[in-house]
C-alpha cells in the first residue's frame, strides 16, 4: 500500500534565467517539487534531498504514475531515520527531468517542445537550479544536502560551488567523476535510444500525442542495460540463478526463457510509462560530463578547500558502479583539506541499489549523521 | 565517562582545543571524551566498519580505514596530536606507522602492552608455552599482535628513528606504576613521542 506521508506538491517558476555550464541561458526554469515536515521558524532544519538518474521528486510519498511508494519512503518519514518530525524536507525534480521540471519535453519560448533543441545541462547545472529553489524558498542554510547515487553527485556539486549553503553533506554510493566505465554502459542506452526509429531525432512527442509513439523500445534496453549495473552478480544469482520463466524446458527459440530475462524485460517496458527518453539522454549525458576535480583544476582537494561542512560518505561493498574506491578518492580529498569526514563501506548484497534498500546499518549512519 | 587507563591518561595531557586523530578509535570512547570536556577536534580512523558505523551515528568523524594503508591519506601537519592506542603490535610495519602519526601529527601518544612484563616472561618461561593474559587473551593462532615489542624495544627503535620522548607512563592492570624497572612491572605503556 502507498504511503500517507503528507507531502505539498508545487511548482515554482524561476523568476531569472539559468544561466548553464555550456554559456546558454535557460528562460523560465519551472521547478518540482516535494515538502515532508514543517519548516522550523529560523529555517534553520531543511534536508534537501536529490534523486538518482531516474528518480524524482516523489522522495516519500505515491509516485503518480506507478502508484508505487516514494523511492525513498523507507528511509524518509515520522520517526524514520531522515526524520519529518524534526525535519523539513525538500526533493525537487532536477531540470532536464520528466516529473514536472523544465526538461526537453517542456514548452520552448516558441511553443513547441524543446527535444533535442534542449542545452546540454550538467550536474552543476541542475545545483544552480535547485539553489535557486532554496533562494525562493528563503531557505539560506541547510541542515543537511543528502544524495544517492547521481544525488550523491549533486550533493557534492552544491558543497563545492555552495559551500555556505549546506552544513552537512552526506554522499551515498556515488563518485566524485564518471570512469569510463561509467560513461560506456551510459553510452551503450543512449544508443539504444537514438538507434529506435520512432526517436525521430529527438521530435517524437507530437506523434506520441497523436497515436504514435516514443522510442519505448530503445528506451527499454537501454533501461535494462543500466539495471544490470545496479544489481550486483551475486544478488542475480540468489534472485534469478538459471532458472527458468513459467516453464519446464527450454523453449530453443528466443522467448524470455530465463527468469532474468523476463524480469529485465518488465524492467525496461515500465520504465518506459514513467519515463521520456529524451530526458534520458540529457540527465546521462549529465553525468558523463561530471567531473569534479576537472571543475576545480584538476585537483578534487581544491573542489572542497572552502566549504566548512561536515561530510559522511558512504559505499557498499557489491556496488561496482559506484565502486568503494571512488568514494575513497573523495575522502582523500576531504582530508586533504582537514574537513571533517565520516566514511564507511558498508556491506550490502544488492549492489549499487543497497542505498535505496533494507540496510540496518545505513538507517542508523543516516540518522546518526543528521542528528 | 570511565576510560581506559591509558586513553584516561592520554585525555589528560592533549592540550585543550587541540586538532586530534585517533588511529584505531574504536567506538569512539577517547574522541567523545575530548571533544565534549577539551573542545577537541577530534577525527577517527578504524578498521571495523560496525564501530565506525557507530562512531558516526554519535556524531564523531570517523573515516573507515586500514592504519597499515590509509594513513598514507593524510597531508604533513595536519594534526596536533596523533594517537595509536593498543595497536601497534598489530602493524605489518610499526616502524613505518610510527612514522606517518609523526608525519601526520607534531605530537603521538602511542600506548601498547609490554611482552616483557613479569609475568608473560613467567608464563614463557615456566609454561613454554606463548601467554595468555587478561590484557591480551587470544591465542597465538588467532591473536591480532603480529609484532610482539616490549618496553625496551620500543625505546630502541625511537632511538634508531631519533624520536624524541616527551612522557611516558605505565601501567599494571588499572593501575599507574613508577618507572623503576618498567621493562618487567608495567603490563602496559603510553609514551608521548615527538620530532
Amino acid at each position: 500500500m502507498a504511503s500517507s506521508l503528507a507531502a505539498t506538491d508545487r511548482i515554482l517558476v524561476l523568476p531569472e534565467p539559468l544561466p548553464l555550464d555550456s554559456g546558454q541561458v535557460l528562460p523560465g526554469v519551472e521547478i518540482a517539487f516535494e515538502t515532508y515536515g514543517a519548516l522550523a521558524a529560523d529555517r534553520g532544519n531543511a534536508i534537501l534531498v536529490f534523486h538518482a538518474l531516474t528518480g524524482d521528486q516523489h522522495l516519500a510519498s505515491p509516485h503518480p504514475i506507478t502508484g508505487k511508494p516514494g523511492w525513498w519512503d523507507r528511509m524518509v518519514g515520522p520517526g524514520k531515520p531522515i526524520d519529518t518530525d524534526r525535519f523539513h524536507v525538500i526533493c525537487a525534480n532536477i531540470i532536464g527531468g520528466c516529473m514536472g521540471s523544465t526538461g526537453p519535453a517542456s514548452l520552448d519560448p516558441e511553443g513547441r517542445a524543446y527535444a533535442m533543441r534542449f542545452p546540454v545541462i550538467t550536474v552543476r547545472d541542475m545545483v544552480r537550479a535547485q539553489v535557486a529553489l532554496l533562494d525562493a524558498l528563503g531557505i539560506e542554510r541547510l541542515h543537511a544536502v543528502v544524495g544517492g547515487s547521481m544525488g550523491g553527485m549533486l550533493a557534492l556539486s552544491l558543497a563545492a560551488n555552495f559551500p555556505e549553503r549546506a552544513a552537512r553533506v552526506l554522499a551515498i554510493a556515488t563518485a566524485a567523476r564518471h570512469s569510463a566505465q561509467n560513461i560506456a554502459f551510459h553510452e551503450v542506452g543512449r544508443q539504444a535510444i537514438m538507434a529506435d526509429p520512432d526517436w525521430r531525432g529527438g521530435d517524437y512527442y507530437a506523434a506520441s500525442g497523436s497515436g504514435g509513439k516514443g522510442p519505448e523500445k530503445g528506451l527499454a534496453v537501454a533501461r535494462m542495460a543500466a539495471h544490470i549495473t545496479y544489481l550486483s552478480e551475486a544478488g542475480l544469482t540468489e534472485k534469478f540463478g538459471r532458472r527458468l520463466q513459467d516453464r519446464a524446458a527450454k523453449s530453443f527459440g528466443f522467448d524470455a526463457d530465463f527468469q532474468i530475462e523476463s524480469y529485465l524485460r518488465y524492467q525496461g517496458l515500465s520504465f518506459t510509462d514513467r519515463f521520456d527518453a529524451n530526458s534520458y539522454l540529457y540527465i546521462t549525458r549529465a553525468m558523463d560530463y561530471f567531473d569534479l576535480a576537472e571543475e576545480h583544476g584538476g585537483r578534487l582537494a581544491d573542489a572542497f578547500a572552502g566549504c566548512a561542512a561536515r561530510f559522511c560518505v558512504i559505499s557498499f561493498d557489491t556496488d561496482w558502479l559506484y565502486p568503494t574506491a571512488e568514494s575513497r578518492a573523495i575522502v582523500h580529498a576531504l582530508n586533504a583539506v582537514a574537513a571533517p569526514v565520516s566514511f564507511v563501506e558498508l556491506s550490502a548484497p544488492y549492489g549499487h541499489d543497497s542505498f535505496l534498500l533494507e540496510v540496518p546499518a545505513l538507517d542508523r549512519v543516516v540518522q546518526g549523521f543528521l542528528a | 565517562m570511565n576510560l581506559r587507563p591509558d586513553l584516561a591518561v592520554i585525555a589528560r595531557h592533549v592540550a585543550p582545543g587541540s586538532r586530534v586523530l585517533d588511529v584505531g578509535c574504536g567506538e569512539g570512547e577517547l574522541m567523545a571524551v575530548l571533544q565534549a570536556d577539551k573542545g577537541c577536534d577530534a577525527r577517527g580512523m578504524e578498521i571495523d566498519p560496525a564501530a565506525v558505523a557507530r562512531c558516526v551515528a554519535r556524531g564523531l568523524s570517523v573515516v573507515q580505514g586500514d592504519a597499515d594503508r590509509d594513513l598514507a591519506d593524510y597531508p604533513d601537519g595536519a594534526f596536533d596530536y596523533a594517537i595509536l592506542s593498543q595497536t601497534l603490535q598489530t602493524a605489518a610495519r610499526p616502524d613505518r606507522m610510527l612514522d606517518d602519526l609523526l608525519r601526520i601529527g607534531r605530537r603521538a601518544f602511542v600506548s601498547f602492552p609490554n611482552f616483557a612484563y613479569w609475568r608473560m616472561r613467567l608464563g614463557l618461561l615456566v609454561g613454554g608455552r606463548m601467554p595468555v593474559t587478561r590484557h591480551l587473551p587470544v591465542s597465538w593462532y588467532e591473536t591480532q599482535n603480529i609484532h610482539h615489542v616490549t618496553v625496551e624495544d620500543f625505546r630502541d627503535l625511537l632511538r634508531e628513528m631519533g624520536v624524541t620522548v616527551e612522557q611516558f607512563w605505565f601501567f599494571t592492570g588499572d593501575s599507574e606504576i613508577g618507572g623503576i624497572k618498567a621493562n618487567w612491572r608495567a603490563e602496559h605503556a603510553v609514551f608521548q613521542l615527538s620530532r
